[in-house]
């Protein structure tokens, strides 16, 4: 068991370690960053002096050490545009991506699972098939496209007018944008709610529960639902990336101040400090995740333990 | 084997939008009689004939007096392209990875699945964005990144489906006549995991449509003067309260056309794998 967690950690580390290469490697092919960093219309001079104080003349290898060193001491640059820390740009922008991805996440589960267990449980009726419609429609429904008939709706037929810093303050101006970027999931969630509980259903120890004369209600909620939860516990832990991706497109949609609005416009204007440390976070938020996911499996399914 | 197959209704209707598609970017140019990036300074902004627009303009004007309906149709045609390619490029790379991967074991193996590894935990959008900041747009590196899409779901299923195909008395046959293991490979392994490949086409083929849409919407994609669904869209939303075709119609062209191929993809999975027969009885 120590050896499981072990391995996993040892593996989120080294995937962790590889991204910043990536990132290092990716902005060193792009060009000089001297150049770029420095003031326009300066001299030669002016950029050597930028590149000696980032120690750009010296050798690779010190520069990626120097590079690691620094984001582990937490120094992960300046904004070319405002001059702030990367860090505190994203912080400033953190609290509004958390409500909004928290709720979407809630709204996603609230909704999914249960509508998938309850398609599971009347297999082929009008439930089961209008779930399975919905998790294909779900799942094709660009978010961007979706939002925006969120928002056409909303203004010409109910007055509702969604988007920006004012409408992000109302209930209906969360559960809109949070609906959108909830939708892919939600759909993911009742497609695999249903396909965990009828495989659960089927089990031996489900015919031998019924057999042994268990109520019905207690044999779905101490028998069928621990089991199903498994593939479930995984499928939330794996659906952060696509609601981090989301956010991309559904902050913009809804001109929503959260980080992802922030990466498009770093993007947009070449803010490579800030561009950079909103990847590295990514990839720290996904690979944690993926940890923890590994690591419930174990607290949740007792086989993995043995082998 | 060959008893007769069951069509829903749903897939055919989907096989029917995806065929009324590829004709609308094949040929919708010669629907109008406008060219996609002809502008014109007294015909801005019609509505579509339908609601009581010029009928010169089928499906109205834009801002700028560009005929939607070209429009639509070219944007139609680079998002198939997109598409299409985007799609291949993934499933190739992704393979002959996940191929190598099982083949060589080692050194090899470690390196490419912990490539996988790094990719499953960055949303290919986020990188195509940290890419798109560092590097100077253009549309092969933007065919490119939208052909990543899901390379690394390849290489871990042609991975799995290699290691046990190797093992099979054919496979083990071939080598011992002493073939190539290229030849091996190529010629008689991956005709056996081809299944698996085809099935996640069809999964991965709406996920890059949905992100070549996406990144264009974002303004980060397809650039002017070429235009894509997402773009069409992307230039409408700020009048979407009184333009509402400029955004919509597009909107919804993407949507039916990842809708039509989700479903077909489904129906194929469900068709391909002889397990899921079984479990349905």
């Amino acid at each position: 068991m120590t050896r499981f967690v072990l391995a996993k950690s040892l593996r989120a580390l080294v995937t962790m370690l590889i991204a910043v290469t990536l990132v290092f490697v990716f902005i060193r092919l792009s060009g000089d960053p001297a150049a770029a960093l420095a003031p326009p219309d300066v001299g030669q001079e002016v950029i050597d002096q930028v590149r000696e104080k980032l120690g750009l003349d010296r050798p690779l290898w010190q520069q990626y050490a120097h590079y690691v060193g620094s984001l582990a001491q937490g120094q992960f640059g300046y904004s070319i545009h405002t001059g702030r820390p990367a860090l505190e740009l994203f912080l400033d922008r953190l609290p509004m991506t958390l409500l909004l991805g928290g709720t979407a996440l809630a709204i996603a589960i609230l909704v999914g699972v249960p509508l998938g267990v309850l398609a599971a449980l009347t297999r082929g009726s009008a439930v089961d098939r209008f779930a399975m419609a919905f998790s294909v429609f779900a799942f094709a429904m660009p978010n961007f496209f979706f939002g925006i008939v969120v928002i056409l709706v909303g203004a010409l037929g109910f007055g509702l007018f969604f988007g920006g810093v004012a409408g992000s303050q109302s209930l209906v101006g969360l559960i809109a944008p949070a609906a959108t970027l909830g939708l892919a999931a939600m759909g993911a969630f009742a497609r695999f709610a249903r396909s965990s509980t009828l495989e659960t259903l089927n089990k031996p120890f489900m015919i031998a529960a019924e057999a042994r004369g268990v109520p019905w209600l207690r044999r779905l909620i101490h028998h069928a639902v621990p089991n199903a939860a498994i593939p479930l516990v995984t499928l939330i832990g794996l659906s952060l990336g696509g609601l981090i991706a989301g956010s991309v497109v559904t902050e913009q949609v809804f001109a929503w101040p959260g980080v992802g609005q922030l990466l498009v416009r770093s993007v947009e204007t070449r803010d490579i400090a800030v561009v950079q440390f909103i990847v590295l976070v990514v990839a720290f938020t996904m690979t944690l995740a993926n940890l923890v996911v590994d690591l419930l499996y174990l607290a949740i399914d007792p086989r993995i333990r043995v082998r | 084997m060959a008893q007769r197959t069951h069509v829903p209704i749903s897939v055919l209707l989907a096989l029917g939008f995806i065929a009324l598609f590829v004709l609308f970017a094949l040929f919708g140019e010669w629907l109008s009689d406008h060219s996609f990036r002809a502008t014109s300074l007294f015909a801005r902004l019609k509505p579509p004939a339908f609601l009581g627009g010029d009928p010169d303009y089928l499906l109205g004007t834009d801002q700028k007096g560009r005929d939607l309906l070209a429009r639509l149709a070219v944007g139609a045609q680079i998002t198939l392209i997109v598409a299409v390619v985007g799609t291949l490029i993934g499933a190739v790379l992704g393979s002959l990875l996940g191929m190598l991967a099982a083949a060589r074991r080692g050194a090899t193996e470690v390196t490419i699945m912990a490539a996988v590894d790094v990719q499953a935990s960055l949303p290919i959008i986020v990188v195509a964005l940290f890419v798109l900041a560092v590097f100077d747009n253009s549309f092969s590196l933007f065919l490119l990144l939208v052909g990543l899409t899901g390379w690394e779901v390849y290489a871990r299923l042609v991975r799995g489906a290699t290691l046990s195909a190797q093992e099979h008395g054919y496979a083990l046959a071939i080598r011992a006549l002493g073939a190539s293991p290229v030849r091996v490979y190529l010629l008689h392994i991956l005709p056996n995991v081809l299944n698996v490949v085809l099935v996640q086409f069809t999964v991965n083929l709406p996920l890059t449509v949905l992100l070549e849409s996406a990144l264009s919407f974002l303004g980060l994609g397809i650039q002017p003067p070429l235009t894509s669904l997402g773009q069409i869209m992307s230039e409408g939303r700020d009048r979407l309260l009184t333009a509402w075709w400029l955004t919509v119609l597009p909107g919804a062209i993407v949507f039916l056309l990842a809708l039509s191929v989700s479903l077909v993809g489904d129906w194929l999975r469900d068709r391909l794998d002889p397990t899921l027969t079984q479990r349905r009885g």
